[in-house]
């Protein structure tokens, strides 16, 4: 069986979903069921002292024994939140230790600050964490991360938030080429057609959130993104065939023609 | 009469000695959380040991959906 491995873990899906931004939890579970995802990003918050305590939570909506949880640093700016963020994650967790770092550099573009986000991976890895790390799709830092420790290297294929999809195929080729970690697509991604190109290119899997829950149909959406990655996958292992630049080859024979 | 931090806002607490005792007033007590008093996690395991005073910083923290 083809198995996405991560830290020494496998997983069926290759579709990697977040859960923000959804109208309710009842259509996160149903967009993420539909999704075939078993990972999930989630947040970490302070939560809302005086509000009503018996709320459903989102780890009502989805148990950690159903999914493996990914706790993210989304919102942090520096290292030491990071790190911070994802001791309070780990401990939330009860010890669970693959978490998402992502350090970003402002709030208008939400680009990795990949400074911040290679001092604070160093710690992370040391402190016994399974790093997956959000970075650019610069393949000299992709490798720099992948040679700290990190457990797998997500670059973005174009802003957070932005469904522009993947704006330098070159750049995350490299990146396929020389790591030996799983290379995650995370953040730019806005259609199938753009998680198609990102498997098709040889990424082990995809990570996505705006493109599932700010679709009309977000349901419908995770449906059609699952059968993009695995169709992705599928071009990917059976090699596609070379393009013929002005050199045009019939499907059908060429003897038998009627009228020759 | 002590007043605490926590998530950055001050709030006062009477009859609190110890941070179980404070998630219990909060209505937080079995609820999945995590946290930080002055800047240090403290374990759910040291939870019943850990003494809250006047002044003390806390963050009380929860997963939320995000990507």
């Amino acid at each position: 069986m083809d198995k996405l491995v991560i830290a020494g873990r496998s997983y069926a899906s290759r579709l990697l979903v977040g859960t923000g931004k959804y109208q309710d939890f009842a259509q996160t579970r149903a967009a993420i069921d539909a999704s075939g995802a078993e990972i999930v990003t989630v947040a970490i918050r302070r939560t809302n002292i005086g509000q009503d305590p018996n709320q459903p939570s989102l780890l009502d909506a989805l148990p950690p024994s159903q999914f493996t949880y990914l706790p993210n640093t989304a919102g942090c700016y520096t290292a030491d939140d990071a790190i911070r963020t994802l001791r309070l994650a780990r401990e939330l967790l009860d010890g669970h230790d693959l978490v998402k770092l992502e350090v970003l550099g402002d709030p208008q573009s939400l680009y990795p600050n990949v400074v911040e986000t290679l001092k604070a991976a160093e710690v992370l890895v040391k402190d016994g964490f399974k790093v997956m790390v959000y970075t650019s799709d610069d393949p000299i830092i992709a490798k720099q991360l992948e040679d700290i420790g990190c457990v797998a290297v997500m670059p973005l294929a174009s802003l957070i938030g932005s469904g522009m999809g993947i704006l330098n195929p070159w750049n995350l080729q490299i990146i396929i080429d020389r790591l030996n970690v799983p290379v995650i697509v995370d953040a730019g991604v806005g259609t199938a057609s753009d998680a198609a190109i990102a498997m098709e290119l040889g990424c082990d899997a995809v990570l996505m959130n705006t493109a599932i829950a700010g679709a009309k149909d977000p349901i419908l959406m995770a449906s059609a993104m699952k059968k993009a990655v695995e169709a992705g996958r599928e071009a990917y292992l059976a090699g596609r065939m070379p393009k013929k630049v002005y050199q045009a080859s019939p499907s059908s024979p060429t003897a038998g023609i009627i009228g020759t | 009469m002590i007043t605490l931090h926590i998530n950055g806002q001050p709030r006062q607490f009477t009859g609190v000695m110890n941070l179980v005792e404070l998630l219990a007033s909060l209505e937080l007590v079995g609820k999945r959380i995590a946290v930080e008093k002055n800047g240090e996690i403290v374990p759910k395991s040291q939870h019943p040991t850990t003494p809250i005073s006047d002044g003390d910083q806390l963050e009380i923290v929860v997963a939320v959906g995000g990507g």
